[in-house]
Order: structure tokens, then C-alpha cells, then sequence
């Protein structure tokens, strides 16, 4: 298979800064990529130029085919592209089932007059949005909750609504931005077994940022690592876990004894 | 995936039970609730007030003493419910216009009052038209007042977007104050562009709309409760069915229809809403729109109801409507309902009873109805229904 996203030269500057220096990647389809990086190396950044939240000073972004340098989000998600987000971003006074539904918004051909006139369309729509809003409720597992008030429900079922939202469009790659955080290693391998369920029964690309190694080593089979906007590794999870330079980045250089004797 | 599944087709949670499947129903949900909740908002003002006026009347009875407060309040009291629900319908209208542009934007657009001038302005040119061109008599009435209706926020809700598109659009990340300042300078400027374009059509600007010669609207309604009857004006009951019809509409495009679900979304967390596949600087249109075409009906049902406009007559109920909006809680539709007929009927009831203490007159309704606002501002400045503002990220 090819690649789905091939991210080239990516460049991005807030001031002075240079947030995201020279990135690129390339993402094949039906792969489970992760970006990994210590606490201010560029992830949640290069995810918001994917986006169109930001728009990149240089480099290039095909993805599907088409470039997104430039595009609103709401035109990448038309494109097929859809991402959750490191703080949970649900709209905290809809029913679960209405979140979902709102992924859905760009899919959905139906005038305001087939509403108020309740057209036989409208009434099709309809009950297609709810049958497949339930599915993908179903899938995430938790159905049982959908006409609760989002906020209500606990963390965990939270994070699920926001997958459950994120392929709501049909998407044909996911962006996770530390889909796993503050989860119990009970929690986050069912959540990993979601992304592979994602990936395995949907055929969605799945792209992560994650701090959690046991579930970027378990589930990765490709991985990219920056550092202070660069990248400065990328490829298997046993090369990457080798790599010296990530080892530097992560812990530090080690230092040698002649070093350390002056 | 299968589009032929239906509605019914949805699994019902385990415990359903009659209630339930009643509240999931759309009749419930789009038709008795709104209705509902807005008689309960105008039983709830109307005892409250009640019992305040009686209150009153017995603590403080009238400086002359050849009248009987408690029997005059007796004898108006229908007269005054019925005004104060009008004119509170049309407060309402306004404040939506206030609470929806709030709720996407977190920004009061002081120029909304101007969109109801215009509306009304449109109104009084459409009727003219009408009674120059010698069909006013001949047409049907509700035909009429819908064909004016459609015009007034036809007129208003583009101008509306105009004014999100030109004005406020290129000023959105601005500090907070820039947009503010911005929406008085386009109200100023529709004041003198409407006062400028009658000076020179009309050579005044005093717009009397060719009611009386309808004899429909010149002759009120007499109904008797009781031994009292009461005159009950045409206009009074063309405001209260034409609002509820368009409030009912509201509340289903809001909470029934894609466009409604959009809007909520982008006014809860606009960035994720654009990365959802929603467009958000359409959403943003569509609500000056529908707010605009709210403030401009509000505005064409006040002229028909007054008689007389100027340019200027967006200001007062303009500036009341936000007080409503503040009062049910700014950026929650419901709340500006409440607040509207809250506010509408407070003035009537005051308008009843200031007039029986001549130290003070009715020209204290609009300083108590103000103080209003201050009082909430300083005890709850979330309002009645108002919750504290969730963390914008």
C-alpha cells in the first residue's frame, strides 16, 4: 500500500521560535503510526498544521492525493482527516449521542426547508444519522449512555465519545493526541485494543501521539520521534527503541567517565 | 449500512417506559415543551407580579382618595397581563437576536436594536406601499401581516449578515472592546442612513403606519371577564400568535434540525467544530441571520402595534431586550424568553399602577425597568437561568 500522508519540509514559527524545523513524514495507509517526542518537541503543533488550525510557513502536506497547505479545518475534515485532541474537547452540554452526531454534520445533504417541511429525505436522513450514531457508539462501547449529557459521564467514556466523534465522518485517517492519557494500564490496553479494532475493522489509518511506551511499543508499527521541532528518528519500534538520539533526547547523553572526571 | 431503518428502529433503553417514549416523540419535544414552557414563564411573572401590585396597592394607597387602588387593579388586571405579554413577546424576539449573536461570540452587537428599527422601517414601507397602490383594503389580513412579516426579516437578516461580514468578521481576534465600539458606530450609522434615506423619499421621518384605515386593527376586541369587559387590541393578539408560531420554529430549528446542531457546536467550542467538518464562519452567518430576521419581525409587529416610528425607535426597546437577555441569562435561548415576558409584563404592570401616584408618573417605568439590570448585574450577573461560563480552551 502507499502512502496516505507524506508530510515534506514542514517549517512552522511562533516569533522566534521555531516549533516545528523541517519535518517529514510519510504515513502509509492502513498503518498504526505514532509521533512520540519528550513535553514541547512539536507533536501537538505538526497535528494543528495537519489540521488547517495553523497554517505552515513552508513544506508541503499531500495528503489522499490532495494538498492541504491552506485549507480550513472544516475542508480537511472533508477531506478525510479528523483528530481528537490532548484535553478532552467534547461540547460539554449535548447528549453523547448528539456529539456524534455533529461529526457527522459534513456528510449530511439536507436542506433547512427538508426539515421544516419534514420531507420523506429528511426523515431517511434522520434515521440514518441515529442508526449510525448508535453503531459507532456501539463500536466504542458505550451505547448505553447515549442520550446522557456528555459532561456527566466519567473520563474514560469521555475519550471514547471523542473517537466515537472522530469517525463519525468517515474519516480515512484518525489523528489521537494522547488518546491514553491518565488511563490505568487496565484502561489503556482496552484502548488499544480500539485503535487496532479501528484500524482492523474500519480500514481507518490511525496516526498517535502518545507518552505511554508500552502502548506506543505495543501497537506502533511505525514510529517518528522529534525533538525541539526536528525529527530526529523514525521508523520500527526496535529501531527507534535503539536509536541513540532518542535515547539522548528521553534521558539525556550519557556521560562518560573522562567527562565526568574534569 | 442500511438506509431503510427507521426512527423506531433505534434501541430503546431497557427501562422505557410511557413517559419516556412521550418525551422522544417530536410533537413533545418541538411543540408542547416550547408552548408549554412559555406558559409557565408568563403564569409564574403574571402571580409573582400580582401579588407584588396588590401588595402595593395596600401598602401604599393612592394620594387621591376618591380612588380605590385594589378596585382598579381588580378592573385592570387582564388589560395588563395581555399588554405585558405582548409587548414581553416582543422583547423576547429582540433578546434572541442578543442571546444567539452572544452565544456563537461570546459579543453583545449593540447595533441588534437598529436591525429591529429597520425591520420596522420595512414594515411601514411595505404597508404603505400596499395602501398607495390601493390593495390593502383587499387583501386578507393574516396574508398581509405574513406578507409584511416575510419582508421585515427578509430585510433585516441580510443586513444582519451584511453587518457580521463587512463589520465584524475582519475585527474577529481583536480585543474584546474593538467589535464592541465597532457595533455603535454601525448603529449611528443606520440610524442617520434610514433618518437620511426618509428625509429625502418623504421629507420627514415620522412613520405612521396606515392602520387606522383598517378596521380590523381600529377597533379593539372587547371580552368580557366577569363584570368588567375588557378592550383587548388586534395588534395585542397578532404579536402573541405571531411569536409563538416563530419561537416554536426557533426552538425546532435550534435543538431539531443539522443547521441548529451546528450552531450549538460552534458556540460551545468553535475550533473543534471546524475540525468536525462544520463550517464555521457559515454557522456564524446563518445566526446573524436568524437573529436578524428575529429582531426585524419583533420590530415590524412594535410598528403595527404603536402606530408611529421614527429612526429611532430601535433604542428603548432595544436596550430593554438586552436588560431581558441579561436577566433570563445571556447566550441561553431559553432565558431570553423568560426574561422578554418578564421584563414585558413588569413594564405593564408598572405603567398600571405608576399611573394612580402622581409624585411619581409612568415616566418611572423605564428607571425601575433599568434598575432591573443593575440589580442583577450586582446579585447574579449569570442570570435567572444562566450557568457560569464553561472554560474556554
Amino acid at each position: 500500500m502507499g502512502a496516505i500522508l507524506t508530510v515534506t519540509n514542514l517549517v512552522k514559527s511562533f516569533g522566534g521560535i521555531a516549533a516545528v524545523r523541517d519535518v517529514s513524514v510519510n504515513v502509509e495507509e492502513g498503518s498504526i503510526s505514532s509521533i512520540i517526542g519528550p513535553n514541547g518537541a512539536g507533536k501537538t503543533t505538526l497535528f494543528n498544521l495537519l489540521t488547517g488550525i495553523y497554517k505552515p510557513d513552508s513544506g508541503s502536506i499531500m495528503f489522499n492525493g490532495q494538498s492541504l497547505v491552506g485549507k480550513r479545518p472544516d475542508q480537511v475534515n472533508k477531506a478525510g482527516m479528523s483528530r481528537t485532541f490532548q484535553n478532552i474537547r467534547l461540547f460539554p452540554s449535548m447528549t453523547v449521542i448528539e456529539n456524534v452526531m455533529v461529526g457527522m454534520h459534513s456528510r449530511l445533504k439536507i436542506s433547512l426547508f427538508d426539515a421544516i417541511v419534514r420531507t420523506k429525505k429528511f426523515y431517511e436522513q434522520e434515521a440514518h444519522v441515529v442508526e449510525k450514531a448508535h453503531r459507532l457508539l456501539k463500536f466504542v462501547g458505550i451505547d448505553e449512555h447515549a442520550n446522557e449529557i456528555s459532561r456527566n459521564l466519567p473520563y474514560g467514556d469521555q475519550r471514547r465519545i471523542e473517537v466515537a466523534r472522530a469517525l463519525a465522518s468517515d474519516p480515512k485517517l484518525v489523528l489521537l493526541d494522547e488518546p491514553t492519557a491518565g488511563m490505568n494500564p487496565q484502561e489503556s490496553t482496552e484502548a488499544m485494543n480500539l485503535f487496532r479494532k479501528i484500524r482492523d475493522e474500519l480500514g481507518v489509518t490511525v496516526v498517535l501521539i502518545e507518552h505511554d511506551m508500552r502502548v506506543v511499543m505495543g501497537i506502533s508499527e511505525y514510529i517518528a520521534v522529534l525533538d525541539y521541532g526536528q525529527k530526529i528518528s523514525e521508523g520500527t519500534p526496535n529501531d527507534v527503541r535503539n536509536d541513540p538520539r532518542v535515547i539522548e533526547a528521553y534521558l539525556g547523553r550519557r556521560t562518560t567517565s573522562t567527562e565526568a572526571a574534569q | 449500512m442500511s438506509t431503510t431503518a427507521t426512527v423506531q428502529d433505534r434501541p430503546v433503553a431497557p427501562k422505557a417506559n410511557t413517559l419516556e417514549l412521550v418525551q422522544q416523540s417530536w410533537i413533545y419535544r418541538f411543540l408542547l415543551f416550547p408552548i408549554g414552557q412559555m406558559l409557565i414563564f408568563i403564569a409564574g411573572a403574571t402571580i409573582l407580579l400580582t401579588v407584588i401590585a396588590y401588595a402595593i396597592a395596600i401598602a401604599f394607597p393612592a394620594p387621591n382618595p376618591n380612588i380605590d387602588l385594589v378596585t382598579q387593579i381588580n378592573r385592570q388586571l387582564p388589560g395588563m397581563i395581555i399588554s405585558g405579554v405582548s409587548i414581553g413577546f416582543v422583547y423576547s424576539m429582540i433578546a434572541l437576536g442578543y442571546t444567539l449573536v452572544y452565544g456563537v461570540l461570546q459579543f453583545i452587537n449593540f447595533a441588534h436594536s437598529e436591525l429591529f428599527m429597520v425591520g420596522s422601517a420595512t414594515g411601514f414601507v411595505v404597508m404603505k406601499a400596499l395602501e398607495d397602490n390601493g390593495v390593502l383594503k383587499e387583501w386578507n389580513p393574516i396574508l398581509m401581516i405574513l406578507f409584511m412579516l416575510v419582508c421585515a426579516m427578509t430585510v433585516s437578516g441580510i443586513l444582519a449578515m451584511l453587518m457580521e461580514r463587512i463589520a465584524y468578521r475582519p475585527l474577529r481576534g481583536a480585543p474584546r472592546l474593538v467589535p464592541l465600539i465597532t457595533a455603535i458606530g454601525i448603529s449611528f450609522f443606520l440610524i442617520d442612513f434610514v433618518r437620511a434615506g426618509f428625509a429625502i423619499t418623504r421629507n420627514e421621518f415620522n412613520l405612521t403606519y396606515p392602520v387606522r384605515s383598517l378596521e380590523m386593527f381600529a377597533t379593539p376586541v372587547r371580552v368580557a371577564i366577569g363584570e368588567t369587559t375588557v378592550n383587548v387590541r388586534t395588534t395585542s393578539i397578532m404579536i402573541i400568535i405571531s411569536a409563538v408560531i416563530m419561537l416554536v420554529i426557533l426552538n425546532y430549528i435550534v435543538n431539531g434540525t443539522k443547521l441548529g446542531r451546528g450552531i450549538r457546536a460552534v458556540a460551545q467550542d468553535q475550533t473543534m467544530s471546524g475540525l468536525l467538518g462544520v463550517n464555521v464562519n457559515l454557522m456564524i452567518s446563518l445566526t446573524f441571520l436568524i437573529g436578524g430576521a428575529f429582531g426585524g419581525a419583533a420590530g415590524m409587529l412594535f410598528g403595527m402595534n404603536v402606530g408611529t416610528i421614527t429612526p429611532y425607535v430601535g433604542f428603548l426597546p432595544g436596550l430593554k431586550a438586552f436588560t431581558a437577555a441579561v436577566l433570563g441569562g445571556i447566550g441561553n435561548i431559553t432565558g431570553a424568553l423568560l426574561g422578554g415576558l418578564t421584563i414585558g409584563i413588569v413594564e405593564a404592570f408598572l405603567n398600571g399602577v405608576l399611573v394612580y401616584y402622581p409624585a411619581l408618573g409612568q415616566r418611572y417605568t423605564d428607571i425601575l425597568t433599568f434598575s432591573v439590570l443593575i440589580l442583577i448585574l450586582i446579585f447574579r450577573p449569570t442570570g435567572i437561568l444562566g450557568k457560569r461560563v464553561d472554560e474556554k480552551v
